[in-house]
């Protein structure tokens, strides 16, 4: 029997009198990506916020390896150590080198010695190919340099689970390429992944549960062949001839 | 973690230099216009600020009164009388900018940081703070200065000075720190709210945060008006006078009393401007070392 490692429970959320999230539940087991799809304002990143704790829920629960981390008691910054989270736009802190940007969690909140934090940085920032990047500044970097120091400094923490927001929605198709193939190494390593894209090509390719998100809904679900091959709703239909026309899958 | 090194690697190409490149004649003709324009630019900017002067130097030298006024306020002799006293002066002005300077940076920090407190549990700070920034930053440098000057020595506080000097400065300190956390906190809010979520996704606690992640780019963002605050302050440690401390202008006001002279006091403002240069030199090259090392645009 797999583990779960993230659990929703008929989570909602709302920004005043929107309501972005309506009875989300999900379910994404050990060593699985499940990828998030939907259009512009669905309420991808709002769901991943909401994992993270960057967001409060208005209702329902949120489990990490079975432990409510919505609970006004668990610890917030103990929960977030255990999740390692890419956005969209890198936010990488511009004040400092790739390797401090990648140290900074393992040595202030892992309490981590400088010297272990930074072999550890370098060995992963070699395996995606930044090796000789570690003295820039972020603002030096490419695109899809910036994206993958990014994913470096979410790995830094040895999360057990990475949400990916989007990111690849900032970079030309040849850095598209260039971080994917990152991801898709990860997986095969036995990262449990959320990832919300707008690559569908990509979404079908890696991910072992796809979720439809439709106006805050998860629409509808399951594995890629039948989400994108056999879809059961005329939304999710409508949505993927769409991303059909625009050439996108 | 990551078993696979082979993840694809793009290295920029760049032209090399020594392709044999000769600049064409465009080129060259274009470059020899825009010297052609630069050095007209100069001479016009030259010759009117020539002219300029000059009608000046010569609406002031023709006044009336010019010859009474040169005596009173350009009198050579008042002048060698008067520089030594007014350096002797400036120094306590010199103390007073690196202690006052100091303790305004920490005051201003603390004020600035305890307005971005978030939490019902610290409304009372916030409000303290905010209270505290609105009143002295309206409050007339002056008015601040002679109430905490005269105003604590008629207390007659048992172990309070009444070192006109110490007053004087905490006058400054209270006045300027106002000032000075406006400006941290206008630092802060300029942080991007996704460097504070990127920080605490990656664990850091709020205060950690503020400290490793937003008040380091809040801090660099504020150099320069800092700095302007900085000069500012030099030029008001000059108000300590008031107090009845020999600072520079006292200095030239002792003599001045004695001989109805003004030059001292032309003395002592030049003798500000000649220290305040330096420092506005140096805000410069701090704002340009800045801009240099690295764009603050960066990740939003
Ligand atoms: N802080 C906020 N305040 C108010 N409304 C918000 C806030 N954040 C998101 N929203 C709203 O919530 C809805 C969902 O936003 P969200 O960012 O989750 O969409 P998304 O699916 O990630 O879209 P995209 O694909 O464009 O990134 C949008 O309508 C957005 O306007
Ligand atoms: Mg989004």
């Amino acid at each position: 029997m797999t583990q779960v490692v993230l659990r929703m429970e008929a989570v909602r959320k709302s920004y005043g009198p929107t309501v972005v999230l309506r009875d989300v539940d999900l379910e994404v087991p050990q060593h699985t990506v499940t990828a998030l799809i939907g259009a512009s304002g669905s309420g991808k990143s709002t769901l991943l916020r909401c994992a993270n704790l960057l967001e409060e829920v208005d209702d329902g629960a949120i489990f990490l390896d079975g432990e409510e981390i919505t609970d006004p008691r668990a610890d917030q910054n103990a929960v977030r150590r255990r999740i390692g989270v890419v956005f969209q736009a890198y936010n990488l802190f511009p004040h400092m080198t790739v390797l401090d940007n990648i140290t900074l969690a393992p040595r202030r909140v892992h309490r981590m010695s400088r010297a272990q934090a930074e072999e550890q940085a370098r060995e992963l920032l070699a395996r995606l190919g930044l090796a000789d990047k570690a003295g820039e500044y972020p603002d030096r970097l490419s695109g899809g340099q910036q994206q993958r120091v990014a994913i470096v400094r979410a790995l830094a923490g040895r999360p057990r689970l990475l949400l990916l927001d989007e990111i690849t929605a900032a970079l030309d198709p040849e850095l598209v390429g260039e971080v994917l193939s990152v991801v898709r190494d990860l997986k095969e390593q036995g990262m449990t992944m959320v990832i919300a894209t707008h690559e569908m090509g990509f979404a079908r390719d890696v991910a072992d549960q796809v979720c439809f998100l439709d106006g805050g809904v998860v629409l509808e679900r399951g594995a890629p062949q039948e989400v994108f091959g056999a879809p059961r709703e005329e939304r999710t239909r409508r949505f993927l001839r769409r991303i059909v026309e625009a050439g996108r899958l | 973690m990551l078993d696979n090194p082979e993840v694809p690697h793009q290295d920029e190409t760049l032209p090399s230099a020594d392709d044999g490149y000769q600049p064409s004649a465009r080129r060259l003709e274009r470059e020899r216009l825009h010297r052609a324009r630069t050095r007209r630019a100069i001479a016009v900017a030259a010759a009117s600020t020539l002219v300029t002067v000059g009608v000046l130097y010569l609406a002031v030298t023709h006044a009336p009164g010019w010859p009474r006024t040169r005596e009173t306020f350009l009198n050579a002799h008042y002048a060698r009388i008067a520089l030594p006293q007014v350096l002797k002066g400036l120094w306590l002005n010199v103390r007073l900018l690196v202690c006052c300077g100091a303790l305004i940076l920490v005051f201003g920090m603390l004020l600035a940081l305890a307005r971005t407190l978030r939490g019902p549990v610290f409304f009372p700070l916030r409000a303290l703070a905010t209270a505290y920034v609105d009143f002295f930053r309206g409050l007339p440098l002056i008015i601040c200065l002679l109430g905490v000057v005269f105003g604590v020595p008629a207390l007659r506080l048992q172990g309070v000075t009444n070192n006109p000097v110490v007053l004087g400065g905490a006058a400054l300190v209270l006045t300027y720190s106002a000032y000075v956390a406006e400006v941290f906190r206008a630092g802060i809010e300029t942080v991007h709210p996704s460097q504070r979520a990127a920080a605490r996704s990656l664990g850091l606690t709020g205060a950690q945060a503020m400290r490793y992640v937003v008040l380091p780019q809040a801090v660099r963002r504020v150099v320069p008006p800092l700095l302007n605050d900085l000069v500012s302050l030099q030029k008001d440690t000059g108000l300590v006078s008031i107090a009845g401390a020999v600072d520079a202008v006292y200095a030239a006001q002792i003599i001045t009393g004695e001989s109805f002279n003004y030059t001292p006091y032309v003395v002592a403002g030049l003798v500000f401007v000649a220290l305040t240069i330096p420092m506005t030199r140096f805000t410069d090259w701090v704002t340009a070392r800045m801009n240099r090392r690295q764009s603050q645009g960066g990740a939003v």
